[in-house]
């Protein structure tokens, strides 16, 4: 896939491991008796320290409530809150800041689209395009949606190196769904799909197009409009930055289109008991206080990881996954799932290794001090499409080492000989 | 990328991993008894753990007397749900719908003999939730929730308020 920057990937050299390291306390770390291998930042990372001191200066020194007084705080709290809108526009390459909505997480910003968009939207015999691939944060808002309009849900299916069938999706969007819904980067096979291909497809179809960024954004340099999607997710707690803040990026015409989720205070233009008229976006979509220190914590994160290079970034990513596959690639018994490698091949890189169930696995690797998932990583269509229950993870930051994964497979050694095999 | 050198680490912890993993644990894993399934069973339930999607399967096939004459399990799970089920069954021959509905989590905990943490404990009581829900022929009710900590010890280092 081409890369979706327009920064120049010559641009990726090699950053100091040792200065990322420095600048995630977590890592510090020991787990039974050992430095924490932390192999599980596709369930959350650990946070930047710059992102902590973002969030810590802002409720030591600024914090009072947003968009609300003319007094000093007020006003200094709503300036670092729309700065930190400002900074995740900037990140993700927007081309206006209010197109930037702050939501909980990524699940929020799908239900958010699902209820405001589709309600409005999609009817009764309309169709919803998602894929075999999906996280169910990107499956159950749709079928919640399907339910409640009687829309039909149509699967994409994904070949067997866990990449999507390309002709089989362009087949099912000859289908007219209103909306393709698809993961940017699949938790669970770390394949990079081809967003921008798919959305220039369905918008030839006359379908929108939401990507759900969770796993990507971390380690993709993001462009909203080289994507050409209509809406994408982000979480920031994935991202080095805090719990409960996300992002839904849409167009800012669409988003004037669409009507509110929550109502409440804030998403408001006028209140009166006959009725109200509503704020214009992104307001209309931020209902109630906002997390404004977690807003600060994320857009501070993504200023860091903006700093080290998101070009690197995904470079690392790459160089991490294309060694871990070569090391499991050793063990005997042990089956990846997911494309062997090449490009659009990034992390998380899930296995099973025939006669330990996923779940021992984890627990042994945890005595080693690595820490992994085990489980069906919220992905169950998935995992039923690969016949299997569940899988081990492991999934990489930027400051995953080759050592870190060197402990992996010492750990899986381990695991074998617990095991008898 | 280069492969770096090995740095040192301290020995594992070995002992709590292999008492974990002892091998009573580990011939119930790989060769549970009572594994199967019980054709024109009196009861049945199958039930998942969420965190994971393992599933098990029981069938219960009762006597005259109304008391477990023979039970079955199967499905997909790891070493400590596998295991605990497998001894589980080994032990209801002969009891009454009652009395299964009256097992108390130790009686798992005190067949497995080891020390089950947190985060392994819903492996661990599988089985028993089926066999209960089984016996009652609806989901049993089940307290699912981990142990609850103190809030403040995340903090304890920021002092005393």
């Amino acid at each position: 896939m081409e890369p979706v920057s327009a920064k120049s990937p010559a641009a990726a050299a090699p950053f100091s491991i040792e200065k990322v390291r420095a600048a995630f306390p977590a890592l510090e770390r020991e787990v039974h008796g050992r430095p924490v291998a932390y192999l599980d930042s596709g369930a959350s990372s650990q946070r930047v320290l710059a992102s902590i001191q973002a969030v810590d200066r802002y409720e030591r020194r600024h914090h009072s409530n947003v968009h609300r007084g003319s007094h000093t705080l007020s006003a200094e709290a709503t300036e670092a809150y729309e700065g930190a809108r400002a900074t995740v526009a900037d990140h993700i390459g927007a081309a206006d800041r209010r197109e930037v909505v702050f939501v909980r997480n990524a699940t929020e910003a799908i239900n958010l689209v699902a209820r405001a968009w589709g309600e409005a939207n999609v009817g009764a015999g309309d169709r919803i395009l998602l894929t075999e691939m999906e996280h169910h944060s990107n499956i159950v808002p749709w079928q919640q949606l399907a339910e409640r309009a009687g829309a039909e849900i149509d699967w994409a299916p994904i070949d067997e190196e866990g990449r999507l069938d390309m002709d089989a999706y362009a087949a099912l969007l000859e289908r007219g769904p209103k909306l393709v819904a698809v993961t940017h980067v699949s938790n669970v096979l770390g394949t990079e799909n081809p967003i921008a291909e798919i959305a220039q497809l369905a918008h030839e179809t006359g379908a929108l197009v939401l990507a759900d960024g969770a796993q990507a954004a971390p380690k993709l340099p993001l462009d909203m409009a080289a994507l050409g999607v209509d809406f994408y997710a982000i979480t920031g707690h994935k991202l080095y930055g805090p719990t409960g803040i996300g992002v839904l990026w849409s167009k800012l015409d669409l988003l004037r289109e669409m009507p509110p989720f929550l109502g409440g205070g804030s998403m408001i233009r006028k209140v009166t008991k006959e009725g109200t008229t509503y704020a214009d976006p992104p307001a209309r979509f931020e209902a109630g206080t906002p997390a404004i220190a977690q807003a600060i914590g994320m857009a501070s994160a993504m200023r860091w990881v903006d700093m080290v290079g998101m070009e690197q970034a995904r470079a690392h990513e790459e160089a991490i996954t294309e060694y871990a596959l070569e090391r499991l690639a050793e063990v005997p018994g042990l089956r990846v799932f997911g494309p062997p490698g090449g490009p659009g091949r990034l992390g998380p890189v899930s296995f099973e290794i025939e006669g330990i169930h996923a779940h021992d696995v984890a627990e042994i690797l945890d005595r080693h001090g690595v820490a992994v998932r085990a489980g069906h990583h919220c992905a169950q269509p998935l995992m039923d499409r690969l016949e299997i229950a569940a899988t081990a993870r492991a999934s990489f930051g930027v400051y995953t080492t080759s050592e870190e994964i060197d402990r992996l497979l010492e750990g899986l050694e381990d695991a074998r000989r617990v095991f008898g095999l | 990328m280069a492969r770096s050198t090995r740095q040192s680490l301290p020995p594992l912890a070995s002992m709590s991993m292999d008492e974990l993993y002892r091998d009573q644990i580990l011939e119930h894993y790989k060769r549970p008894h009572n594994f199967g399934r019980i054709e024109g069973a009196d009861l049945e339930f199958e039930d998942t753990n969420p965190f994971c999607g393992d599933e098990q399967h029981v069938t219960i096939r009762l006597g005259e007397d109304d008391r477990v004459a023979e039970i079955a399990f199967e499905g997909k799970g790891c070493a400590i749900s596998t295991a605990a089920t497998s001894l589980l069954t080994d032990e209801l021959v002969g009891m009454s719908r009652e009395e299964l509905l009256r097992l108390p989590k130790d009686f798992v905990l005190e067949l497995l003999g080891i020390d089950i943490s947190a985060t392994r404990m819903k492996c661990a009581m599988l089985g028993l939730k089926v066999v209960k829900s089984a016996s009652l022929g609806k989901p049993a009710e089940w307290e699912d929730e981990g142990a609850a900590g103190d809030p403040s010890e995340a903090v304890a280092d920021l002092g005393q308020l």
